[in-house]
Formats: structure tokens, C-alpha cells, sequence
């Protein structure tokens, strides 16, 4: 128990005690994150009608956060597998940022769709043994069963792998090993069951492809690396922790391969809805084209195609990506490109148009964008001090009191 | 030969300004101050933070798990607390299936003229929300004649009088499928097809995902986005517990086939409105039934019969 108190005090003070940007950083965040609750207390009182959903579009910019960020969830870990091929060098350190990070897209994907119930109160409806489970028939259900086991597995080993170096000891790996590598078919199911999700019902034609699991897991190998390689150069050059240059070329060769793919599938399905033309091209044609006058998704998804390409552009070419400039850049416009390819490009589309062919419009409305931002903003909160106090851990300079390095 | 002049729309697209979405996103950036603003939806009669009244209700189990005390008790409740609130005396039943019975409708596209009676029957004999938005379980869509493109199908259609020269006119509403993909996607079992065929759903366990609203082919539900508007002095008493009685907002609800009067053998309302007799209803395993007789006799289809998810709705033209 005293042991525990130790590292607790010890916690509290890394988090509080920073350098003058790391405060800024948060005051950014939680000032994000408090506007986006204060509009949630508006959705909690008035009900979703502050959202721009409605019957036609039941889903909007929650549901497709909540896709973007399972994506990035699932890269984080799978980035274990180039890690071990590749020999990274530290690998555990790298294995660990990608759990931190998985953790912490994870809580939002929860907070999203949480967000987006009518009566999240009624959780408990879900949980085995109180309510009812409608396993496994439902997919929703399955989604719920791996993302919730992904976020346990996720914790678990970063709290083991710490826990013993805070007391200045090796990690048994005949114990993590199996865990470590369980994690990455984990992965790979989060983002597979929530493909699923989508393209499980025929009353959906742009969703029931079969095309779109390796779409997701192509593209969420583009969203999380770009993720990751920005986020490794902020942390080594605010930390003692090193990464090799070479691993972050490697990393934006990765996303150049995947982006490759991602840009193949794509080519696939609009030939296929576009050559074959039947009545499961309205959807498409919605997205690139805009349909009977609506086109509101129009400069958005047009947009993702040019960040996307010319993003693809800059990783291909060894040159380019080896500039940190450009590799910056590239990430950029690759983290944004993908969110709108599976966030709003992909979900509205489903619903637009209708079953029955109404074309009606969504459009987020500013409670619901701030909320999002506000859930963002949280989700970088929660990586933010999980490093915070992650790094020094690993660096030796964070131990149980006595055993500090020198 | 009728001329309903009410709004008909849940929102009309026809007015929805095009690049919301870019302008949803702008409007970010200056939105923090004016959220309070923007928030404010003209909702007259809020519920606030929760719509549960009790820890009772809070708890309380999914309809089909409940012993027949329990479901008593709940009834009971549920009869106190709406009789309170609309000033009536409201029944809420719990009217159970009967035995061998399959029910099945028939709709006569020949005869149906586009009035939609049937649509504010619906409404006023299921207690939906009136406002904010207007909860429709019918949408009839007007054809040209010579496609069946759903695509080219108009719902807002307004003219003075209908049938328009030149069209024809198809109401479309849940069709209890008898493989129904929105009780497959339903991730909790809050909706499911009773014996005699009903889909159902039970709103004190909906958790209001919105799944099966995705997974129907025919635009079958609808979801309470804010506080019902249901005035009290157009409230129906005669409820069911599965059908008619009030919604809260933040849950799925759809046709039952007035469950609260099909189970007394009673024709649903739409059925009785229907000026020219469009609309069949009854029971399939009823070898003298009107649908079987249609079934036998005419030529039936079903709409998107390609998914399989066999309605127990036809169509047909008599
Ligand atoms: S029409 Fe839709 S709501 Fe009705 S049973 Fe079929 S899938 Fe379910
Ligand atoms: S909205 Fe309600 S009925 Fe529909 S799937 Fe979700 S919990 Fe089930």
C-alpha cells in the first residue's frame, strides 16, 4: 500500500510539473475539452435534436469519428509487427507509445459512441449478466466485446512492462510475449468487426461491400502512423527517450505502402459502382459529384483524394520523405485526408440517399462539432499524461524512491 | 378528391440549404460563444436531464424478461404516471399475441389515391410526436407512372388535389419483416417479432444506438431526437405497452399494426381510414381471411424483395 502511495505522489508531480509549453499544451486542451462538455450538458438536456441527425441520416460526425479513431486504435498496435521485423531498436519503447496511444483512441471511440446514444444512462443494458447481450448475432455486440477487450489488453501491458521498471526490474517476457502478440490479431479485430458493423446490411449499398474491411485496415495504417511519427519527434525532442531516424523513414515507407493500397481499393469500387452503373451508384455519385443539387460532400471528399494523393506522393519518393519538412507535411495532410475519407465520407454517403430515395442533407451542427472537439480534446488529454508520466518510467527517471538511475 | 394541406414532412430536403456541411464546420469557428444560442431548440416541453421518473423505472427489465406480477407492476406505474400527465385516464395494455394467428397486410396500389389519411390516422391513433420533429410511420411516395425507381419517387408532393393525372402513389411503412435485419442488428434484444408477426420494440430497454434504424431496408423506424410534442387533449388512452403508449425522447419506435387494436381484432387505423379501401389486413394462417384471398388470388409482390427479408407486407393490383 505505502509502495502504491509512493508512485501515486510520484505521478501527481509529474503531471503537474511541467515545462511552460507542456502547461500551455493542457490549458489548450481543457479549455477544448470544457466548452465541448458544456455543449454536451445541452445534448444531455434537450435530447440528440441539438445534432443536425435526423430519420434520413441517423448517424452523423460521431459515428465517423468513432471509425476514424478505431483505425488509429488498431495502427498503434500493429506497428509492433515492422517494429520486431525491422529491428527498431527499442523495440519495448515503441511497442509502448503504440499501447499508450491505442488507450487513449480507444476512450474515445467509447466516448463517441457513448455520445451518440439516445440513453447512454441505460449502459447497463449492455453489460453481460445485468442486461442483455445480443451475442453474437448483433454486430454491434461483437464491436462492443473487442474494442472493450482491446482497451483492457492495452493497459495491461504498458501497466506491467512500467510497474516493473518503476521497480527498477526486466519484465518477465515469457509472460508479456504471448500478450504482445495476441495484441496485434486484436488489432486487426477491432477494425475488421467495426468494417463489419457497416457492411452487414444490404439496405446500405455503399456500406455492403466487401471491399471495406481492407480499406479500413489500409487507411488506419496511414491515420495512426502519420500520427505516430509526429508524435515521436515531439517526444524526442522534449524527452530523453530515443528514436532512430530510421525508424520514422521506415514508418512513412509503411504508410506509403498502405496508402498505395488504400488509393487501389478505392480505384476498384468507383470502377466497379461507376462502370456497372445500377442503383448503388447514387451513393458514390452523392460523395464525388453531389446528387439532384445536394453537394455537400462534395469539396470535402475531393479534398481528402488531393491531400491523400499528393500525401502518397511525398512518402513513395525516398527523397522527399527523408526531409522531415515534407515527411511532416505529408503526415499532416494524411491524418486529415483519412479522417474525412472514413469519418463523414464514409458514414453520411450510407444514409444519402435513403432507402426509399430521399436525398436530405446532414450537416453537423455547432454543438455537435464542439462536442467532438471537446472529446478530442480529451482523448489527447489522457495520451498527453499517460507519457507524462510513461516517459520518465522508461527513461529511469521516474523509480520507486532508492532506486533512481543516476 | 381530397385536398390535406398539412406539412408532411419530417424535414424537407427541397429547403435544406446545400453545403450544410461546410457551413456546420465554419460555423465552428465562431461558434464557441454562440453555442448557448444555436443550442437552444424551440422544444416547449422539455424533460430535462433525465426522462426516468424512478429508480423503478430505472431498473426495470426488458419487457420479455419480466414475470406477469412484474409486468403488472409496471403497467400499473406507467397508467398512473400518463394518467397524471395527459389529464385522462389512460389504459396501457399488455394484450398478448394469439395463438396460430400470422398478420399480414395487403395494399392495393390501384386504389390508393395519395391522400395520406392513413398517414394522420397513424399518427393520431399512435400517439407519435406532433412537432419537432413530426414522427410519420407511413410515407407515401408518388410514382410517374412507368418506373418504380424509388430515387424518382416524391414524398412532399403537394397539389391541390389528389391523384394527380399521371401518377400513382405507393405508402410505404415498416413491413415486419419476417427475417427482420433490425432485430438482428438490435445489439441489446430491445426489439424483436412477436408470435403473430409484430415487430416490436420495447422503449424503456432501447438504449437508442440507432442500429436497426441502418439495418431496415424500408425506412420502418423512426427515432425521438428531442421530447415528443404529443398534446394532451389529442393523447389516445387506449395504449399498449408495446404499441401506442407515449415515447421518451432518445428511442427507437415504428409501425406495430396498432398492436393495441389488431390483438383485439380490430382493424389498424390506417385500414379504417382508407377512404377507397386500399388497404387489406388480417391473418395469413385464416384460410377465409381477405389477405389470403388476396394472396391466392391476385398478383402480390413485395418491395426490395431481392433482400430476403420476407415482408409480411404485399402489394398488389386489384
Ligand atoms: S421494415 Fe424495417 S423496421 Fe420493419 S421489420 Fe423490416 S427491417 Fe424491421
Ligand atoms: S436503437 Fe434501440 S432498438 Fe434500435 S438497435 Fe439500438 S437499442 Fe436496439
Amino acid at each position: 500500500m505505502a509502495n502504491f502511495m509512493e508512485f501515486f505522489v510520484g505521478t501527481v508531480k509529474l503531471v503537474f510539473v511541467g515545462s511552460k509549453r507542456y502547461y500551455a499544451w493542457m490549458a489548450f486542451l481543457i479549455l477544448l475539452a470544457a466548452i465541448g462538455l458544456t455543449a454536451w450538458t445541452q445534448q444531455l438536456s434537450d435530447g440528440l435534436i441539438v445534432t443536425g441527425m435526423r430519420d434520413p441520416v441517423s448517424w452523423g460526425i460521431y459515428i465517423g469519428n468513432f471509425t476514424f479513431l478505431v483505425g488509429v486504435a488498431a495502427a498503434a498496435v500493429l506497428l509492433v509487427i515492422p517494429a520486431y521485423i525491422y529491428k527498431w531498436g527499442p523495440i519495448k519503447e515503441i511497442v509502448l507509445l503504440g499501447e499508450l496511444l491505442a488507450v487513449s483512441a480507444i476512450c474515445m471511440c467509447l466516448m463517441f459512441v457513448t455520445f451518440d446514444l439516445g440513453h447512454p444512462e441505460r449502459f447497463w443494458h449492455l453489460v453481460p449478466g445485468l442486461g442483455i447481450f445480443n451475442f453474437p448475432v448483433s454486430m454491434l455486440s461483437w464491436d462492443v466485446v473487442v474494442l472493450n477487450m482491446y482497451l483492457a489488453l492495452n493497459l495491461c501491458v504498458p501497466v506491467y512492462i512500467l510497474w516493473k521498471a518503476y521497480h527498477n526490474e526486466h519484465p518477465n517476457y515469457k509472460i508479456l510475449w504471448p500478450f504482445i502478440i495476441f495484441s496485434v490479431p486484436a488489432a486487426v479485430s477491432i477494425h475488421t468487426v467495426t468494417a463489419f458493423l457497416y457492411s452487414a446490411f444490404p439496405a446500405r449499398a455503399f456500406w455492403n461491400a466487401s471491399i471495406l474491411a481492407p480499406r479500413f485496415i489500409a487507411s488506419a495504417f496511414c491515420s495512426g502512423p502519420s500520427f505516430i511519427i509526429i508524435a515521436f519527434q515531439i517526444i524526442r525532442s522534449t524527452t530523453k527517450i530515443k528514436i532512430k531516424d530510421e525508424a520514422i523513414f521506415k514508418l512513412g515507407e509503411i504508410i506509403a505502402y498502405a496508402m498505395g493500397i488504400n488509393l487501389f481499393l478505392l480505384i476498384s469500387e468507383v470502377f466497379k459502382e461507376y462502370y456497372s452503373h445500377t442503383v448503388h451508384l447514387a451513393p458514390m455519385e452523392y460523395l464525388f459529384q453531389g446528387l439532384h443539387g445536394h453537394d455537400g460532400l462534395v469539396p470535402l471528399i475531393w479534398t481528402a483524394i488531393a491531400l491523400n494523393v499528393t500525401a502518397f506522393i511525398i512518402m513513395i519518393v525516398p527523397k522527399l520523405r527523408k526531409n522531415f519538412k515534407f515527411l511532416n507535411l505529408a503526415c499532416v495532410m494524411m491524418f486529415i485526408g483519412v479522417w474525412i475519407e472514413k469519418g463523414p465520407g464514409l458514414i453520411i454517403p450510407g444514409f444519402t440517399p435513403t432507402p426509399l430515395g430521399e436525398v436530405w442533407e446532414y450537416a453537423p451542427t455547432t454543438a455537435e462539432v464542439l462536442i467532438s472537439m471537446g472529446i478530442w480534446a480529451i482523448g489527447l488529454i489522457i495520451f498527453t499524461l499517460l507519457l507524462k508520466v510513461a516517459i520518465p518510467i522508461e527513461t529511469g527517471e521516474f523509480r520507486k524512491p532508492g532506486l533512481e538511475k543516476k | 378528391m381530397s385536398k390535406d394541406k398539412k406539412t408532411v414532412t419530417t424535414v424537407n430536403p427541397r429547403t435544406a440549404s446545400r453545403r450544410k456541411f461546410m457551413k456546420g464546420l465554419a460555423g465552428t469557428a465562431i461558434g464557441a460563444t454562440l453555442a448557448g444560442k444555436a443550442m437552444a431548440s424551440a422544444n416547449s416541453k422539455k424533460s430535462g436531464f433525465l426522462t426516468i421518473h424512478s429508480l423503478e423505472e430505472y431498473l426495470q427489465k426488458n419487457y420479455r424478461e419480466m414475470t406477469k406480477e412484474e409486468k403488472a407492476q409496471v403497467l400499473a406505474r406507467m397508467e398512473k404516471e400518463y394518467s397524471e400527465r395527459y389529464g385522462k385516464d389512460v389504459k396501457v395494455k399488455d394484450t398478448e399475441p394469439i395463438d396460430g394467428v400470422k398478420f399480414t397486410y395487403a395494399l392495393d396500389l390501384n386504389r390508393c389515391i395519395g391522400c395520406r389519411r392513413c398517414v394522420y390516422a397513424c399518427v393520431d391513433e399512435n400517439n407519435q410526436s406532433r412537432e419537432n420533429p413530426q414522427v410519420h410511420y407511413i410515407k407515401v411516395l408518388q410514382f410517374e407512372n412507368g418506373t418504380m425507381d424509388f430515387e424518382e419517387s416524391n414524398r412532399y408532393y403537394d397539389p391541390e388535389m389528389v391523384p394527380e393525372e399521371g401518377k400513382y402513389y405507393m405508402p410505404v411503412q415498416c413491413q415486419h419483416c419476417e427475417k427482420a435485419p433490425c432485430v438482428k442488428a438490435c445489439p441489446i434484444k430491445a426489439t424483436w417479432t412477436e408470435d403473430d408477426g409484430i415487430v416490436v420494440v420495447d422503449y424503456n430497454w432501447c438504449i437508442g444506438c440507432r442500429y436497426c434504424m441502418a439495418a431496415c431496408p424500408y425506412e420502418g423506424r423512426s427515432f425521438n431526437w428531442g421530447d415528443p410534442h404529443l398534446p394532451a387533449e389529442e393523447m389516445n388512452p387506449n395504449t399498449h405497452y408495446l404499441g401506442n403508449r407515449p415515447r421518451m425522447r432518445g428511442v427507437v419506435e415504428k409501425c406495430t399494426f396498432c398492436i393495441q387494436r389488431s390483438r383485439e381484432g380490430r382493424y389498424p387505423a390506417c385500414v379504417e381510414v382508407c377512404p377507397v379501401g386500399a388497404r387489406k389486413f388480417g391473418d395469413m394462417n385464416d384460410p377465409t381471411s381477405e389477405v389470403r384471398y388476396i394472396f391466392e388470388h391476385k398478383r402480390v409482390f413485395r418491395i426490395k424483395e431481392d433482400l430476403l427479408t420476407e415482408p409480411k407486407f404485399f402489394y398488389f393490383f386489384g
